[in-house]
């Protein structure tokens, strides 16, 4: 299937069910030694309405490749192309959800994501856009805080803001990178839970970063495994096949849950 | 209540006060106890310690100056000498200017606030004298006859004060713009760097006289109060430094994260500064802010002192030109009154920074 798809958009045909496309995406940084290859002629292409993620061992450059798409990085060699559209700086279009919640403390959680609504909406009416932010907080679990200061939320509260702040802006792309990592395990399971609920009425494209291999089949239609760097490429791509609307709990009871982590997890160790 | 009282004394920095409302509310006694007597009762005891030595001290330095009066006195009048200067000793005809005891300082102050008293009716009274004639020449269009008296210590603390705000508020308007400008844009900070390194450590002395050289001529076909402006600017220039070194480093510091969430955001120039890196350099900026003030009211005095325009400083150095027998006294007290309000001004900023602060403490 996989295949099949990429071979028709390489054709021109189907171009439209692509998202996301890069195309020999190459990061170099210079040193003095001469220059360190991060990533090597990366090709990947993610679908409209597709949730993937990317493992791989500690600075593979998964990151980095996920903040090239964003546009915070510059790209070295290749294209990345969204919606038809060659990246060349970040937007809102690609809303980031960062590993720390990355929040302005000194202001409300309603205004961090009114920040970036206004941005997007700035045509709406007021009301509308403190529809959305009040309507994306809701979601997130947060009408009963969403006034207060963002330095006063525990770090689990500022991720869920982070989210919300995410979904309000519409993205075509959400950029997660490793958004649960600073989580304790106990959070990071409620957060996956808000985040696949929210996901699934919204089906925005989304690339996720993580290590955690269990997140990844939760979450991902597609699991890209990237080869240990330098010049770190896509390893293996394992396809996870269960239904959505996903639940963790009928997930784990899954005969076919263990056939996908032991793939992933040998990948890893090897 | 207790709560209330125990937040608002640390807001205004006085949080050593907090066992003693702990201690009245009657809670956990014995740990209150021993951070009553930490906080307040050592700082007293050491209050007093410094008192004492002060007084032996000044005591001392006393007889030192008496007695070589009367060695003098001996060695040219002898025995009739001697007696002739003791009297005149102790009827303050000849002074023995040295360190005063705190006795006298303190009775110099209550000299000085009585002073003020006096200095006020008289004040009220020439101000009802010419009330009448004031409005005549108001009516011609000539200028109102203003009091033109000695101004009293009270007077000069408010001059002073005036001015050290006055700087202060020039001190703001020039440090942080520049400052933040610096911070944004590497290219300016790295052009300008050697002017700051250069002007940050000049004693506030040449200030003076450089504003002076530039003031002087700016104002020649002005008849106002020059001291005063010139003071003022000199005042603000010396006190700058704080604030502009630390707006650049906090504007400049951003957290990159902050930065990325702009990117994202695709925030205009206007929006990423007054939303994102002024509210994140705030704390810094305040840090600045607090030193700037505490700087300027340290500089004022050398400065009013050589502008000889009125306050503190001029209070001081007129006293101290003065040399009559309370004249050290009287310096010591305005001593004393500057370091306070040096202390008070500190409290202030630092509360002021406190609310403006996003971060934990």
């Amino acid at each position: 299937m996989d295949t099949t798809l990429n071979k028709s958009v390489d054709n021109g045909l189907f171009s439209d069910d692509v998202m996301l496309d890069l195309n020999k995406v190459t990061k170099i940084y210079p040193t003095p030694k001469g220059d360190y290859v991060v990533l090597d002629d990366l090709d990947l292409k993610v679908k409209r309405e597709e949730f993937i993620s990317i493992i791989g061992h500690s600075g593979c450059g998964k990151s980095t490749l996920l903040t090239m798409i964003a546009g915070l990085n510059e790209i070295s060699r290749g294209t990345i192309i969204a919606d038809n559209q060659t990246v060349r700086g970040a937007g809102p279009d690609r809303a980031v959800i960062f590993q720390s919640p990355s929040l302005l403390p000194w202001l409300s959680a309603y205004d961090n994501v009114m920040l970036g609504v206004k941005q997007v909406f700035a045509h709406g009416t007021k009301k509308d856009r403190d529809d959305i932010v009040k309507y994306y907080l809701a979601k997130v679990g947060l009408e009963d805080s969403m006034h207060k200061s963002a330095r006063d939320l525990s770090q689990g509260m500022q991720q869920r803001v982070g989210i919300a702040r995410a979904f309000a802006l519409k993205p075509k792309v959400l950029l997660l990178d490793e958004p649960f990592g600073m989580l304790d395990s106990l959070t990071r399971g409620e957060l996956q839970d808000v985040l696949v609920e929210v996901w699934n009425q919204e089906k925005i494209t989304a690339v996720m970063i993580t290590h955690d291999v269990d997140e990844s089949i939760l979450l991902a239609d597609r699991v890209i495994m990237m080869t240990s760097g330098p010049r770190a490429k896509v390893g293996d791509i394992l396809e996870i096949d269960f239904e959505r609307p996903r639940n963790r709990a009928e997930l784990i009871e899954h005969p076919d849950y263990y056939k996908y982590r032991e793939h992933l997890i040998n990948f890893l160790e090897h | 209540m207790k709560d209330k009282i125990i937040n608002v004394l640390r807001f205004i920095g006085l949080g050593f006060f907090e066992p003693a409302v702990r201690l009245a509310a009657g809670e956990d006694v014995k740990k209150n106890l021993t951070a009553l007597f930490q906080k307040v009762f050592f700082p007293i005891i050491s209050i007093f310690l410094f008192m004492i030595l002060w007084n032996v001290g000044a005591k001392k330095l006393y007889n030192v100056e008496k007695d070589f009066k009367i060695e003098t006195a001996k060695a040219s009048g002898g025995e009739a000498g001697v007696t002739a200067e003791l009297a005149r000793i102790e009827s303050g005809e000849s002074t023995v200017n040295s360190l005063p005891a705190p006795a006298a300082v303190w009775s110099a102050f209550k000299n000085l606030l009585a002073d003020h008293k006096a200095i006020s009716v008289k004040k009220k009274e020439f101000k009802e004298r010419v009330a009448k004639t004031n409005e005549k020449r108001k009516a011609q269009g000539l200028k109102e006859i203003t009091y033109t008296g000695r101004p009293s210590f009270v007077d000069q603390i408010k001059t002073s004060l005036w001015t050290v705000f006055c700087g202060f508020i020039l001190a703001l308007f020039l440090a942080v713009p520049i400052g933040m400008l610096l911070g944004l844009s590497e290219t300016l900070r790295s052009s300008v760097n050697w002017l700051i390194q250069i002007f940050k450590p000049v004693s506030p002395v040449v200030w003076f006289l450089l504003v002076y050289m530039i003031v002087k001529t700016l104002t020649l076909t002005y008849d106002g109060d020059v001291s005063f402006i010139i003071s003022f600017i000199a005042v603000g220039l010396c006190a700058m430094w704080a604030t502009l070194v630390n707006t650049t480093l906090g504007v400049s510091s951003v957290d990159n994260d902050f930065i990325n969430v702009a990117k994202v955001l695709n925030l205009s120039v206007g929006q990423k500064v007054f939303k994102i890196v002024l509210p994140s350099a705030f704390p810094l900026i305040f840090t600045g802010l607090r030193i700037t003030v505490s700087v300027a009211w340290m500089v004022l005095i050398a400065i009013e002192l050589l502008s000889q325009s009125p306050g503190l400083g001029t209070f001081v150095w007129e006293e101290f030109q003065n040399g009559a027998n309370d004249s050290n006294a009287k310096i010591i007290a305005a001593m004393f009154v500057i370091g306070i309000i040096g202390f008070m001004l500190d409290r202030i900023m630092f509360s002021v920074q406190k609310l403006v602060t996003f971060t934990e403490q």
